[in-house]
């Protein structure tokens, strides 16, 4: 029975998808099932660097293309999930026409018979690299950030990504309450009324993620922290059950009585 | 504190020819737009005649992050394609008119653009304003290309993250020996530094060894900013904004104190050297 | 009454701007997007208008701007007859002389660019660059 083939993708450069890649990826691993990585951003290679698996690369997804090895060779195994989390790293020193869509999607589709789940990290824009990433999958998530620009982009790639037909779901990237709060940003419903997507997880921001970025740590890996328990229920969600959303402007009944009068 | 000192770098301006400078970065999201709006704003507030372009066909956003996507009418393309003439298709900035857009295509594709006409383009605008200032898209690839072509200074972005510095770092290489690349350091958070949890500039700067042209802090305005469409570089005050200014002036060749660095106790270079030294090249 | 009193002392804050914003901007990027679609609706439009009167059909220009806080469509349609036997509105009361007649959500007018329009008059304030 072949995996799913999830693209993750944004528009928006900067918005969160490797990092969203690789800790939703690990989560899943985490919870027993096969999960493939797929590094699609050729060129500007980061999830294996997100993963701290950089000093294990010895082949790269267009040597699987070109045939100079087997994609189990390319594989990457994460040791610290066992058998259960493999990346299958992008090349660096290549660019995007490298590969065809037809090749790419290929690819995707052996590695789905290797695995329960193939995540697929799609670059910024919506040029060849885009193009490429979105050709082997058969469901997408789109992330975005509650800014403008994020924003924007996200409705075109949904756009281009609907007229695949693959289905579509958000994740909300790097919210900060305290912000929404004071209506400097935009609040989580602002963002699903505007782009009209189905939510699949609310991810607030929180700057331990650079250091595990930095470390090479995905951050659930760590001990229990907001972020973990965030993707818990993002893997959950995906894996078929309605999880409540984490209320993150919890203030109690003083904060939603001031919230009250405030609304008018 | 300890200050370091930017290397000097050549004004590369002919009499009545103004300067092209790209704004790029390879990593998506680390204030290319952001800058390049800000920037813009820095020099035509000091008197200079400043164009903007957004090279990012398909995902254009230099409009909106200056407030002015409800004026734009035409395009990059469309001035390629002979449909309207370069006047028709410059957008007035709301706050200082000596500030234009050229906006890119929303609906186009990165292809679509002729590299030669787009070099053109630029070489033209030059003749009309002190800095043409080209926003860059993310990647590398044909959108980049088309970017850079008409440019003959560059100034990459990067911020104090892995992923950024790396991709920074293949950029530079990508740019070649036509440009020197000068740095902006974005998104700094300078309690992170201390705690030893973010990249230092000189962390930073270790790897990349850019003359260093600014360091601008994380600020949580920048978003409000961008929701008003009213860049932050309108302000005269304020660290980020003043940032901004400084930047400017150093582009422009005023004697400006050094950007001022953190530094930081314990030292991440160790390990960045192992990532790019051990990598597969 | 109320809404003066909330507008006064809550001051639009930078969130309810960026969604206003991107509202009108998505609007007009999903329009630039479904050329077809735009083209069926003039067309229909079009034919709509032109069984009332003899239109120009080689002369209408049919474009979108933003407004202020809305997105407008406008039309410039020469009109060249009105047909005697025509089924709606009031016969009587229209001229004959061919004019351009300005169709647009209300709202107030704006300076237009200058358009190449062969229309002899117009009734409407001429539009500009």
């Amino acid at each position: 029975m072949s995996g799913r083939r999830i693209v993750v993708t944004s528009g928006k450069g900067g918005v969160g998808k490797t990092t969203t890649t690789a800790n939703l990826g690990a989560t899943l691993a985490k919870r027993g099932h096969r999960v493939i990585l797929i590094d699609a951003d050729i060129g500007l290679r980061n999830l294996d660097l997100v993963l701290g698996l950089e000093k294990r690369i010895v082949f790269d997804i267009v040597e699987v293309v070109e045939g100079r090895c087997q994609l189990r060779q390319a594989l990457i195994k994460d040791k610290r999930f066992g058998e259960l989390l493999s990346i299958l790293p992008a090349a660096q020193t290549r660019d995007k026409d490298a590969i065809t869509e037809e090749q790419f999607a290929e690819i995707v589709k052996q590695a789905a018979e290797l695995a329960d789940y193939v995540f697929i990290d799609c670059p910024a824009g919506i040029e060849a690299g885009f193009r490429n990433a979105i050709a082997g999958a058969d469901e997408a998530i789109i992330v975005t950030t509650p800014e403008v620009s994020a924003i924007r982009d996200a409705d075109r790639v949904i756009g281009k990504v609907t007229e695949k037909n693959l289905p579509v779901r958000l994740i909300v990237n790097r919210l900060r309450p305290e912000m929404v709060r004071t209506g400097d940003m935009l609040s989580v419903e602002d963002v699903c009324e505007i782009l009209s997507a189905e939510l699949i997880g609310v991810v607030p921001d929180d700057e331990e993620v650079i250091d595990t970025t930095n470390r090479g740590e995905p951050i659930v890996l760590g001990e229990a922290n907001k972020l973990k328990v965030v993707y818990e229920k993002i893997a959950r969600r995906l894996e078929g059950e309605l999880v409540p959303f984490t209320n993150f402007d919890n203030q109690g009944f003083f904060g939603r009585l001031l919230g009250v009068l405030k609304a008018g | 504190m300890h200050e370091v000192q930017p290397e000097p770098v050549p004004v590369t301006q002919t009499p009545k020819r103004g300067r092209a400078i790209v704004i790029t970065s390879g990593k998506g999201g680390v204030g290319k737009t952001t800058t390049t709006a800000n920037l813009g704003h820095a020099l035509a507030a000091r008197g200079c005649s400043v164009a903007l372009i957004d090279a990012d066909v398909g995902l254009r956003n230099l409009d909106i992050v200056l407030g002015l996507e409800s004026r734009v009418k035409h395009h990059v393309l469309d001035v390629l394609e002979g449909k309207v003439e370069l006047e028709e298709a410059l957008v007035r900035d709301k706050h200082n008119e000596n500030l234009v857009l050229l906006a890119a295509a929303q609906t186009r594709e990165k292809d679509e653009v002729d590299t030669e006409k787009m070099k053109a383009l630029v070489e033209q605008m030059r003749e009309r304003f002190d800095y043409v200032i080209i926003d860059c898209p993310a990647g590398i690839e044909l959108g980049f290309k088309n970017a850079v072509i008409g440019a003959d200074e560059a100034i990459v972005v990067c911020t104090p993250e892995v992923s950024a510095v790396r991709d920074v770092d293949r950029v530079v290489g990508l740019l070649g020996n036509r440009f020197r690349p000068q740095l902006i350091v974005n998104r700094l958070r300078p309690a992170l530094v201390k705690k030893g949890k973010m990249l230092s500039v000189e962390d930073v700067n270790a790897i990349l060894r850019l003359p260093l042209l600014g360091v601008i802090a994380d600020e949580p305005e920048i978003i409000i900013t961008t929701n008003r469409g009213e860049p932050i570089a309108l302000r005269r005050d304020g660290a980020t904004a003043s940032a901004y200014h400084a930047i400017a002036a150093r582009i422009a060749g005023d004697d400006v104190p050094a950007p001022t660095v953190e530094t930081k106790e314990t030292s991440f270079f160790g390990k960045l050297g192992a990532i790019f030294g051990g990598s597969k090249a | 009454m109320i809404d003066w009193v909330r507008k006064f002392f809550a001051p639009t804050t930078s969130s309810q701007t960026a969604k206003e914003r991107l509202r009108l901007v998505l609007m007009t990027d999903h329009l630039s997007l479904a050329p077809e679609m735009i083209e069926q609706m003039k067309r229909d439009f079009i034919d709509v208008i032109a069984k009332y009167v003899e239109v120009d059909r080689d002369k209408i220009e049919i474009n979108f701007e933003q407004q202020d806080k809305a997105l407008a469509m406008l039309a410039n349609v020469p009109i060249l007859a009105v047909n005697r036997n025509s089924g709606g509105g009031d016969g009587g009361s229209k001229k004959e002389e061919p004019k351009a007649t300005e169709v647009a959500n209300a709202l107030p007018r704006r300076k237009r660019r200058k358009k190449s329009t062969v229309a002899p008059s117009t009734a409407s304030p001429a539009p500009a660059g």
